[in-house]
Parts: structure tokens; C-alpha cells; sequence
């Protein structure tokens, strides 16, 4: 009978589960990049694929290695995060910006604006653009962070694979789009660079929501498919960095199937577009 | 093996994950209209759907359920008897806990919301006492989770494929794990009402069955 279908041992997947905090802390402890509460279940499969591109066939051996080969962590962080982003992704979240908060933000002599977790840089270019168009970004600075470097290094040249950019077209004009999304890009040599014009308005820079700490007041936090890969805890550690962030009354968008209901900050903030995942800071007493 | 006596499964099995692709809407109008009130067992669907559209399933089963039908959410705990489908564009994964929790992580298979990704985590969690059922679809998703349940000593349940409208994921999965069970649609809603404690059993005793 094919092996394969034997079961897989107890015991190893039970020292799988002793294995995964080792390495976390080996790695918190060398590095200070801090995964001990990341949500498991999908660590776990990206850490699977770690030990096949790194050929070990345990995690102990992964551990050794980013240890004692300074090169190894490095790729190991493109296995531990996760650059999945697209430009005006959920085209609906952008609409409801435009039609909720743009006119609230509108009232603000200057804008500070927190893209979270930004990856290779699709969400904050389209925050760059949405603003641009409802003619608010002259007056914005945009801080846009992220815990892997060579992502927020991405982000900064602002280029991407012109494939996407049908696609990313599409999610931008029913995001209610008032221009053309070519108007912010020069296609050349199978590449869309983005306008540069939008950069001199976005800081990037290395900032986590695990160990960092609020480092401006704000009036929107934009964070979007990042706290879902957190456990509950680290969740409430990083939604307590946003309360602090946040100007009176300032504003918080999340990813289209996150919630703030299982978080000890739920109270804190009032639905403005439950459906999109926007909500206010309740004015504080 | 453990034999699969239907007041055994009903004592062991502790959650359910299906996974269905092309005519799965059809198949499950079949199956989960059939689970029963006195159901404990969390149900956990993967069906493959466009990842741009509001996904209308869950209130297309709601209205044909007993049980409650939700769409998961990030960090939700896991309530017995309920049906939980995966949103369009994320997959769905248990935790310890257990809870739900969503990633945008590539797709797996072509697919994301991906039936591997949901079955290996399961299997992980649940062990022995998940049932896996792959259904009716044109790719080979579901295959490798399905062999995961397995491995954690669960039981496996392939749509038998001539019933399927698209046969290739039954087959895949049969290939690649030999089920327990090849079933019809109206075999496996038996099998699926079957894991219901009766109304005057509805707080389970140890399970006593030899693995
Ligand atoms: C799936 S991407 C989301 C990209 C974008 N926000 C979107 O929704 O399209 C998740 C991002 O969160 C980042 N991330 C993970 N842990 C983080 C942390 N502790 N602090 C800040 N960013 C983190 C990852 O590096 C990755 O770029």
C-alpha cells in the first residue's frame, strides 16, 4: 500500500506543536521579529514550505539554520509575512471612504493618514490616488509601514508587473474612480511605474504593530488584511497602538472580513460602514 | 479501520468540512438541508466561487436550513451545530480553541478559498474525530487535504463520481487517498443526519469505540 496513506504519527505533529514557540522565540531572541502570537494554522503551512525550500525536515533543523546562516532569516521573512495586495482591492471599501469620511476629512486643515501592514505598496498608492482625486492629498501625509523591508522597499520604487494593471483598473473605477487610473502611471518595458508626484506625499518606513509604538496622531488608520494573521491577543495589542494613534473621533478601516467583535477594544469605536469594515473612534469623555 | 457504524460515527465525529467546486450548490441543497436540529458537530464548507462577488450562499442555505448558516469570520469561536461557509477570496483555517480564522494567503490548487487549506487544518485540530467529504468539481483541490484527514486517522468521504457533474475533484480525491466511503449525494445526507445524537441522546456518552 502506498506509504502516503499510512497515518501520520502522533507524536509528530505533536512536536511540530513544541517545535513552532522554539523557533518563534529563537527568532525573537536573534532577530526581534516577533511571531509568538501570530495566529498558527496558516503560520504552520508557510512554515511547512520554509522546510522544503530550506531542505529540513524538521523544524528544529529550520531553527539551526536561522541561527548559525545570517543569510536564511532574511527569506524565511518572505515565509513568515505574506505580500498577497492588489491596487483598489475590494473596490467597495474605497467607495465607502469616498462617501463616508472623504467629507469629514475634508473639514481637516492638514491630513495624517496610517497605511498599516502596506506590503509592496497597492494600498497606499491607491489611498494616494483616491485622495488626489477627491483633491485632499496636497494637504496629506501618508505614513505607510511594514515589517518586511524589502516589501516597503517595493513599495517605494512604486513599480509593478503591467499584467496587474487591467485588473487593478477595473477595481478602481468601481471604487467610484473620477479619473483614469493611466493617468498615475507610465507604462514601460512590460513595467507600470507609479507618478512620483504621489510619493512626495508617503512615508515608508520599518514599523511593527508587534513591538513598535505609536509614533503620530492620525485622523484614519487604513489596516487591512494583516491583523487576521495575528492571535487574538497580539490583535488587541496592535488595535490599542490605533486607539492611541487616532485623533478624536478619527477614523479605522479594516479588511473586508475583519472585525473588531471578538476585541477587547470593540467598545471604543462605533460602525460608521459595517458592511465595509469602517469605524469611528467614540468621542472619549 | 474503525467500522463505520453510524452510532459510532455519531459518538466519534466531533466536526464535518466539505469541500465542492463545480455543482456544488446543487449537492449541497442536497446535504446540508438534511443535517438535523440535535446536530453538535461544527460543519465547515468550502465551495469554489468568484472572488469579486458578495457571496449570496449563505443566504441561499440559511433559508433551507435547519441549523444556523453563517459566513466565517477572522477569530470567531467555533459554536457546535452550526454551518460556517468561507467568504469568496480568503481561506479558511481552524485554530486551536477551536476558532476560525481567515487568510488572503496565494491560492492553493487555483483556488482560493482552497479545501486543502481547510482540510489539513482541520485534520490538525479535530484528528480522529473530523469527517472530510470531497463533492462534485473540475480541479484537483480537496485531494491532498482530504489524505490529511486521513493521516489524522479521520474519515474520508469521496462523491461517488458518476453521480458528480463534474467528476474529476471526486476522482482525484479517490485516487489520491481511497476513501472510506464513496457515496451519492443522497447517501452521504444520510450518513450526514446519522452524526446527530436522537433528541433523547442529545448529551454524548465516552465514546467506547476501539480505533
Ligand atoms: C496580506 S498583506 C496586506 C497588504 C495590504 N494591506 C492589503 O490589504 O492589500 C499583510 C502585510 O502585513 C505585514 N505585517 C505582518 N506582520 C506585521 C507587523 N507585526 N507589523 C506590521 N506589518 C506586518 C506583512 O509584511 C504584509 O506586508
Amino acid at each position: 500500500m502506498d506509504a502516503a496513506l499510512d497515518p501520520v504519527p502522533e507524536h509528530v505533529a505533536k512536536t511540530f506543536r513544541i517545535e513552532l514557540p522554539l523557533l518563534l522565540e529563537a527568532i525573537y531572541l536573534k532577530y526581534h521579529y516577533d511571531f509568538r502570537e501570530y495566529a498558527h494554522a496558516s503560520l504552520k503551512r508557510r512554515l511547512t514550505a520554509a522546510m522544503i525550500r530550506f531542505n529540513c525536515r524538521t523544524l528544529s533543523q529550520l531553527q539551526e539554520r536561522v541561527l548559525h546562516e545570517p543569510a536564511v532569516f532574511p527569506q524565511l521573512l518572505d515565509f513568515l509575512t505574506v505580500q498577497v495586495s492588489e491596487m483598489f482591492r475590494d473596490p467597495t471599501y474605497y467607495r465607502a471612504v469616498r462617501e463616508h469620511m472623504v467629507p469629514i476629512l475634508r473639514t481637516y486643515p492638514s491630513l495624517k493618514i496610517w497605511v498599516a501592514g502596506c506590503s509592496t505598496g497597492e494600498e497606499v498608492y491607491s489611498m494616494a490616488i483616491l485622495l488626489r482625486e477627491e483633491g485632499l492629498l496636497e494637504r496629506s501625509l501618508i505614513y505607510a509601514t511594514d515589517i518586511n523591508s524589502q516589501a516597503l522597499q517595493r513599495a517605494e520604487a512604486g513599480v509593478f508587473d503591467i499584467d496587474r494593471m487591467a485588473g487593478f483598473t477595473e477595481n478602481h473605477r468601481r471604487s467610484g474612480g473620477r479619473s483614469s487610473l493611466s493617468d498615475y502611471y507610465t507604462a514601460a518595458f512590460g513595467r507600470a511605474v507609479i507618478d512620483k508626484s504621489l510619493r512626495k506625499h508617503i512615508v515608508f518606513s520599518d514599523h511593527s504593530l508587534a513591538t513598535d509604538s505609536v509614533f503620530a496622531e492620525v485622523q484614519f488608520v487604513s489596516c487591512r488584511n494583516v491583523l487576521i494573521y495575528f492571535n487574538r491577543e497580539l490583535q488587541d495589542r496592535a488595535l490599542g497602538l490605533f486607539v492611541d494613534a487616532l485623533c478624536r473621533k478619527g477614523f479605522l478601516g479594516l479588511g473586508s472580513k475583519e472585525s473588531l467583535r471578538f476585541s477587547a477594544h470593540s467598545d471604543a469605536f462605533t460602525d460608521v460602514s459595517r458592511e465595509e469594515r469602517i469605524f469611528q473612534l467614540k468621542d472619549r469623555p | 479501520m474503525t467500522s463505520l457504524t453510524a452510532d459510532s460515527l455519531a459518538h466519534r465525529i466531533d466536526a464535518v468540512v466539505i469541500g465542492a467546486s463545480a455543482g456544488g450548490v446543487e449537492v449541497l441543497s442536497v446535504l446540508l438541508p438534511a443535517l438535523p436540529a440535535t446536530l453538535r458537530a461544527p460543519v465547515f464548507v468550502v465551495l469554489h466561487q468568484p472572488p469579486d462577488r458578495r457571496s449570496v450562499l449563505t443566504e441561499i442555505f440559511r433559508r433551507k436550513c435547519v441549523l444556523p448558516v453563517h459566513e466565517a469570520e477572522d477569530k470567531e469561536p467555533v459554536v457546535p451545530g452550526t454551518v460556517y461557509f468561507a467568504p469568496p477570496n480568503y481561506h479558511l483555517l481552524i485554530e486551536r480553541g477551536p476558532s476560525l480564522a481567515l487568510s488572503v494567503d496565494d491560492l492553493v490548487q487555483f483556488s482560493r478559498p482552497s479545501i486543502d487549506v481547510l482540510f489539513q487544518s482541520a485534520a490538525e485540530v479535530y484528528g480522529r474525530r473530523l469527517l472530510g467529504v470531497v463533492l462534485t468539481g473540475w480541479n484537483e483541490d480537496g485531494a491532498s487535504g482530504l489524505l490529511a484527514v486521513r493521516q489524522a486517522r479521520g474519515v474520508t468521504v469521496v462523491q461517488d463520481p458518476d453521480t458528480a457533474e463534474a467528476p474529476v475533484m471526486p476522482q482525484a480525491a479517490r485516487l489520491r487517498c481511497q476513501p472510506d466511503l464513496v457515496l451519492a449525494p443522497q447517501a452521504i445526507a444520510e450518513l450526514l443526519r446519522s452524526l446527530a445524537a436522537p433528541a433523547s441522546d442529545a448529551s454524548p456518552s465516552p465514546s467506547a469505540l476501539p480505533s
